[in-house]
């Protein structure tokens, strides 16, 4: 693996697998009395978050504590394009007080990129999330919620996603969930479909790992898996689409749609859901739909990439088989 | 002032000649002129061109002094073998007086390294709504011929055809910056599948290309004349051949960077290459260079755009656009013009010199290496090969997209009005 997690596209098939793996051992700590590993005992890790994602946070910050790191929150809220507290700065600051890894959250595409790549740090940066580029960690928990829906936790090691066929719909264009996943699920073998009105498509689209589709109906059918991207209401303003009461006939989720799924399919969601525009009440609370365990499954998975980043040369629990002693 | 003979330089790339400078004029030209009471300059196997003239630089001052001065960028100038530069209008107070033309104009004179020629702001504070004093700034003593609201666009069609008709009286020229701000809002890179990629706001090129539709529409309804900066992409260059086909009276400029960087370079998210208009495709850059040779594209301008390092040494969002220019553009033009077959060092003079002296009528400058001319002048080492270093800028700013990049060719010598403003690389 790389030093950084910038990218889904920084990860190869091997890499991805292992990930999911290592969550699949670190998802058993959690359901152990005591849900906390000695891992990562004495060293730092700083949340810093140049854009408000109070759940994308509390998950990392989760999944540090479960490892024994020391846990900076830095909230560098407002800061982030302006001048005074640059992210050079902050940086500079964190390398100064010895951090170990920096989680960064940030409005401006590229901009944890640019962190681990200009020498202001040499800590091992992992992206949360940078404008409408990149959420890694987000694919990974997404992969991971599939592989053990359509496959099972067990079965499921040392497995991908191959022959499975996913649906993204909704607000591609400003989509840093849907880039991530167009990404890693290539990587891991499946197939993947974007569906969204013809503007929020990007120029571009057509060198992606992906297919192309406007009419949701029409997809529905052959999937093992939909993902509702959630769509701004200030989008409406800029006329990426007409009316929110077009948009949701022609691009949301209702009961009716979800029929025409097969059976085994379900309904994902990166949340938070806003309930009646993309995604309608009965679907969002149906048993096919994943939400919940999405962000139980986001723990794991970012405990997995704070693992193995950290310099995991050992399998991450191998004193549970000393449990019972 | 002495007499200097600068010995054996091909002209203009031709035969090896000799050029007798006496005080601020070309004296002779020819083979084995005489060299007393000269100082001899041994150019042998080096390119000699007339002064380099840029229709487009940024220079800073007043308001920006932490960027640029007048003195630091004619420096600059100097070192990149230019003789003249049109100094933007977007300066701090806006340049779109009579008092600022004035005081930029007089500080080019008083330092000396190269005649600066301000260009006036199109509207009042550059906002695109109220006419400046055009012809006030014309008639000062910085004598504006070219007008522009460069980093703007004059986005409004009423005030873009005024402003076009407005200048026919006294022979002004507008310079558009081609930029349709509602099909631009929040770009940060060339729309296309890099963009995609970065997740960075994309920067269509119909935004250009509407623009410079329109304008060549409206030079031509009111029969005058548009010059349009930094073209950028291959529809502008289809347009702007349109139009002169057409017999419409438009000319346009493209920078070294448009004619050699593509925007794969952003991948880096290294601001160093964001600028405005941003860097193209592959196939943009080919239509452009194609252009420039055919001459559809009638001058290279620089666009420098000094930005002090805090304003480039973070995240790409966040950073200025633009990238300094004056020091590489010659080396630029011929790696990607000249040695690549598509223009010869006469064409160059042209591009670079002789063309954009007369869209901007700088007197004096853009004249023939021929006896009785004003000695603007520029010795080249074209077969120097070297790594750009900008730690040697005599820019103040660093901002360059080239540091580490080899480059062809060395400006040696500068001469402005037979006085030497660069010897041996180096300013005097
Ligand atoms: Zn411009």
């Amino acid at each position: 693996m790389k030093r950084h997690l910038i990218s889904a596209a920084d990860l190869t098939r091997d890499d991805a697998v292992l990930i999911l793996d290592t969550a699949e051992e670190m998802a058993r700590v959690a359901d152990r009395p005591i849900k906390k590993l000695p891992t990562l005992r004495g060293r730092t890790v700083c949340n810093l978050f140049f854009e408000d994602s109070t759940r994308t946070r509390i998950s990392f910050e989760a999944a540090e504590k479960r490892l024994s790191a020391d846990v900076i929150n830095f909230a560098a809220k407002g800061s982030s394009v302006s001048k005074g507290e640059s992210l050079k700065d902050t940086a500079q600051t964190l390398e100064a007080m010895g951090v170990d890894a920096v989680v960064i959250r940030h409005g401006a595409s590229g901009a944890p990129y640019r962190l681990a790549n200009s020498g202001w740090i040499d800590a091992p940066v992992i992206n949360a999330g940078d404008g409408t580029h990149q959420h890694p960690t987000q694919a990974l928990l997404d992969a991971f919620t599939m592989r053990r829906r359509l496959i099972g936790p067990d079965a499921g090691l040392g497995e991908d996603l191959s022959g499975r066929r996913i649906t993204v719909v909704g607000d591609v264009l400003h989509s840093r969930v849907a880039r991530s996943n167009v990404d890693l699920l290539h990587t891991l073998g499946a197939e993947v479909t974007l569906v969204a009105p013809p503007t929020l498509v990007p120029v571009g689209v057509e060198t992606w790992p992906c297919e192309v589709s406007y009419d949701l109906d029409r997809v529905l059918p052959k999937t093992d898996a939909v993902m509702m991207l959630r769509v701004q209401r200030e989008r409406m303003n800029a006329a990426f689409f007409p009316t929110e009461r077009e948009y949701s006939r022609r691009y949301g989720l209702d009961g009716e749609r979800m029929a025409r799924m097969p059976e085994h399919a379900i309904v994902m969601h990166p949340g938070p859901m806003v309930r009646g525009m993309e995604i309608t009440a009965e679907v969002a609370d149906s048993d096919r739909c994943t939400v919940i365990e999405q962000v139980t499954n986001g723990v794991s998975v970012r405990m997995a990439v704070l693992y193995l980043l950290l310099g995991g040369n050992e399998p991450a629990v191998t004193h549970t088989r000393t449990e019972g002693n | 002032m002495s007499k200097i003979l600068i010995r054996g330089a091909k002209v203009l790339g031709g035969e090896a000649q000799d050029v007798l400078i006496d005080g601020e004029t070309i004296e002779a030209v020819g083979a084995g002129l005489s060299a007393e009471g000269a100082d001899v300059i041994e150019a042998e196997g080096k390119i000699l061109l007339p002064g380099l003239v840029d229709l487009h630089t940024h220079l800073r001052e007043p308001g920006r002094e932490d960027s640029e001065t007048v003195l630091t960028g004619t420096r600059a100038a100097a070192s990149g073998g230019y003789t003249a530069v049109f100094a933007m209008a977007n300066t701090f107070p806006v340049a779109d007086t009579a008092g600022v033309v004035e005081q930029v104009y007089r500080l080019g004179q008083e330092h000396g390294y190269c005649d600066v020629q301000p260009i006036g702001a199109v509207t009042v504070g550059l906002e695109g709504s109220k006419l400046a004093e055009l012809g006030a700034m014309h008639e000062s003593a910085a004598g504006v011929t070219v007008f522009s609201d460069d980093g703007k666009c004059v986005h409004d069609a009423v005030i873009m055809r005024r402003a076009l008709e407005y200048v026919k009286a006294f022979g002004g020229v507008i310079a558009q910056h081609a930029q349709e701000p509602r099909l631009t809002e929040g770009a940060q890179m060339n729309e296309g599948i890099v963009s995609a990629e970065l997740g960075l706001g994309g920067w269509p090129a119909v935004a250009e290309e509407s623009i410079i539709a329109r304008d060549v529409l409206l030079a031509e309804h009111v029969g005058s004349r548009v010059h349009i900066c930094h073209l950028s992409t291959a529809g502008s260059v289809e347009i702007v051949r349109w139009a002169k086909s057409r017999g419409i009276d438009v000319t346009a400029e493209v920078t070294p960077h448009h004619l050699l960087l593509t925007d794969e370079m952003v991948r880096s998210y290294n601001p160093v290459y964001k600028v405005n208009p941003p860097l193209r495709t592959e196939r943009d850059v080919m239509a452009l260079r194609e252009a420039l040779a055919d001459g559809t594209i009638d001058i290279v301008a620089t666009d420098h755009a000094p930005h002090p390092h805090e304003d480039k040494d973070c995240e790409w969002a966040a950073a200025a656009m633009g990238m300094v220019g004056l020091e590489t553009a010659l080396s630029v033009v011929q790696q990607t013009m000249v040695e690549t077959g598509l223009l010869t060092w006469e064409a160059v003079a042209d591009r670079m010199s002789y063309a954009p002296a007369r869209i901007g009528q700088a007197k004096g400058h853009g004249r023939p290496v021929s006896a009785g001319e004003p000695a603007n002048l520029t010795l080249l080492d074209s077969a120097y090969r070297g790594e750009v270093d900008p730690a040697g800028f005599a820019s103040r700013s660093r901002n360059t997209p080239y540091e580490g990049r080899e480059l062809p060719g060395r400006v040696t010598h500068t001469f402005l009005r037979g006085r030497a403003t660069v010897v041996d690389g180096k300013l005097a």
